[in-house]
């Protein structure tokens, strides 16, 4: 059965052309939206995401049923968490200082052992969020997407707290090109991080699932 | 239509290692960097580049005063940074100083301003990453203004305001190629064009192909805001020995330890030798292999990316000089050449 979800990828950088690529692929709707005109992303998306429709963010993510967050994480905090209020919101943001700059309230999450996602979920109280897509490289996420039952198919977790919400990225993920692994509430989502055991990692279910539990992170 | 193709080596001032695998001193790895650059263009390289580094295995935070010792002792090769972090440094410095390396080279010099990989500039001069993105649009920006010549008139939050300001030493003969890097976010290739700045595609990973789009937006963006037509540079990470074997045994085992060394801080996997090989093969992004299998490989990415200019990044640290000044001559003689029959 074709799903008639929608999705609303908000960022046209690395990572929202890669995932908004993937699932016009896999047959979603999507439209794309940065914090600006949609105009001034025709011609990406007509040359580089063919088949997404250029939106203003809040059109987007009205029309939406999965909206994910594509956008640098020192950008989060621009984004009003009423526009996303009542939304499936896939977190597909890393924490990466040595990348992205030290942010005050993710230093201060991950001093008490928040994991990113848990503080962006704090501040979108309205939304459903699932740490999703985050932990294959840009570069990466297309080329070793696989469909259903491939002998070379590939992991990707998630995490969330509204199983719902998690279902619905979970069809996501195995629909792009992966399979899903629920690794459980949001915490969970700690060893999809940057310095975690799969980050940066393209493997095997059983090669996921043995780098997860070998990590000490997952008994907390 | 004939296209004009050239051909580059760039280097990190990647820091080299005697036959024992003892390191060089940062001293004497620079001065190597030099012989490398004058041994270049007598092998027939076109452009020879040196990228902006801070650290123990990239020793080479001020590539255009070595530029300088390579600009006095040749003719021809261009000579160019690969790229300048401009975000970290202030463009009417960086502007100086490649007027004045077009000055000492007789009309040679180019830039290609990015961030590369390299962050380390930002704590070490103050800067905060995140910033970055505000940083760079403002400067490149004024540097695309300070190109033009004449006097400049200036206002913005990174740097002090410039009225009908003359910048020295005036351009000799017009602006020098300057060229903005991207590594994959469509949205600094439209920059690039906006700000009338050439592309340079920085391809260090997956299949080069998937470029080609990135190719035809810039071309398509050039238009849109009414700038002329500017050439397309593929810059990516190599090594060039007598056979297959031979530069893969040379070049895998350093690139796994300088991958290893900047996983964690850039987000890669550490590489298998699996992956390596794919990387390596016709479908990846090193150009790992005997003149033929490189020369082959660049072809048909050059081709398939509308690119009418190759920078090879060669060497890695722990590589001797002698392995680079082979890889050198390879490329220079052979590679190139064969580059250029099979592009007809």
């Amino acid at each position: 059965m074709q799903n008639e979800s929608r999705l609303a990828v908000l960022g046209a950088g690395h990572v929202g052309p890669v995932i908004a690529r993937l699932a016009i692929g896999a047959g979603y709707p999507v439209a794309i939206a940065t914090s600006g005109d949609p105009e001034d992303i025709a011609l990406i998306t007509e040359l580089v995401i063919p088949g997404a429709e250029p939106r203003w963010a809040s059109d987007a993510v009205a029309d939406a049923d999965i909206v994910v967050l594509a956008i640098p994480l020192h950008r989060f905090t621009d984004v009003d968490p009423a526009l996303l209020a009542g939304t499936v919101v896939v977190d597909a943001m890393n924490y990466w200082p040595a990348s992205d700059g030290v942010l005050t309230a993710f230093e201060n999450g991950a001093s008490d052992g928040s994991g990113s996602s848990e503080i962006v979920a704090g501040r979108l109280a309205g939304s459903a969020v699932v740490k999703a897509l985050n932990h294959i490289g840009y570069h990466e996420l297309e080329d070793r997407a696989r469909p259903a039952g491939a002998p070379d198919r590939r992991a990707s977790g998630l995490a969330g707290d509204d199983p719902a919400a998690v279902a619905a990225v979970a069809e996501l993920t195995d629909r792009i090109g992966y399979d899903p692994v629920r690794l459980g509430g949001l915490p969970a989502g700690r060893v999809l991080q940057p310095g975690g055991p799969v980050f940066g990692q393209v493997l095997t279910v059983p090669e996921f699932e043995r780098a997860v539990h070998q990590d000490a992170r997952s008994l907390s | 239509m004939t296209l004009t193709y050239t051909f580059g080596l760039d280097t990190f001032g990647d820091r080299e290692s005697r036959a024992d695998g003892t390191p060089l001193s940062h001293a004497q790895t620079i001065r190597n960097v030099v012989e490398e650059g004058v041994f270049a263009e007598q092998a027939g390289v076109d452009f020879f580049g040196i990228g902006e580094h801070h650290t123990d295995y990239f020793p080479m935070p001020a590539g255009d005063v070595a530029l300088a010792a390579i600009a006095a002792r040749t003719e021809k090769i261009r000579l160019g940074s690969a790229v300048t972090v401009l975000s970290s440094d202030d463009p009417v410095r960086v502007f100086q100083r490649y007027s004045t390396l077009d000055a000492v080279s007789g009309g040679r010099a180019e830039v290609i301003l990015g961030r590369g990989s390299s962050i380390e500039s930002f704590p070490l001069f103050g800067y905060d990453l995140a910033d970055y993105e505000e940083l760079f649009e403002e400067k490149a920006a004024l540097f695309a203004e300070l190109l033009k010549g004449g006097p400049v008139t200036w206002e913005g939050k990174t740097r002090a305001a410039l009225l009908s300001q003359d910048v020295v030493p005036h351009l000799e003969s017009g602006p020098f190629p300057a060229w903005i890097g991207v590594g994959g976010n469509p949205q600094s290739v439209i920059r690039a064009a906006r700000l009338g700045f050439s592309l340079a595609l920085a391809i260090i990973g997956g299949p080069p192909t998937r470029f080609a789009a990135y190719s035809e937006l810039f071309r398509r963006a050039l238009e849109k805001f009414g700038q002329p037509p500017r050439p397309v540079l593929v810059h990516s990470p190599g090594h060039v020995a007598a056979t297959d074997e031979q530069a893969k045994a040379e070049f895998w085992p350093a690139w796994r330890e300088v991958i290893a060394l900047v996983a964690e801080e850039r987000g890669f996997a550490i590489p298998t030798e699996a992956s390596f090989d794919t990387e390596a093969g016709p479908d990846g992004a090193l150009y790992v292999g005997s003149p033929e299998t490189v020369a082959s490989k660049i072809a048909a990415n050059v081709r398939a990316l509308g690119a009418t200019r190759f920078d090879l990044k060669y060497g890695l640290p722990g590589l001797t000089h002698d392995q680079l000044m082979t890889a050198i001559g390879l490329y220079g003689q052979q590679v190139v050449p064969r580059v250029r029959e099979l592009l007809g």
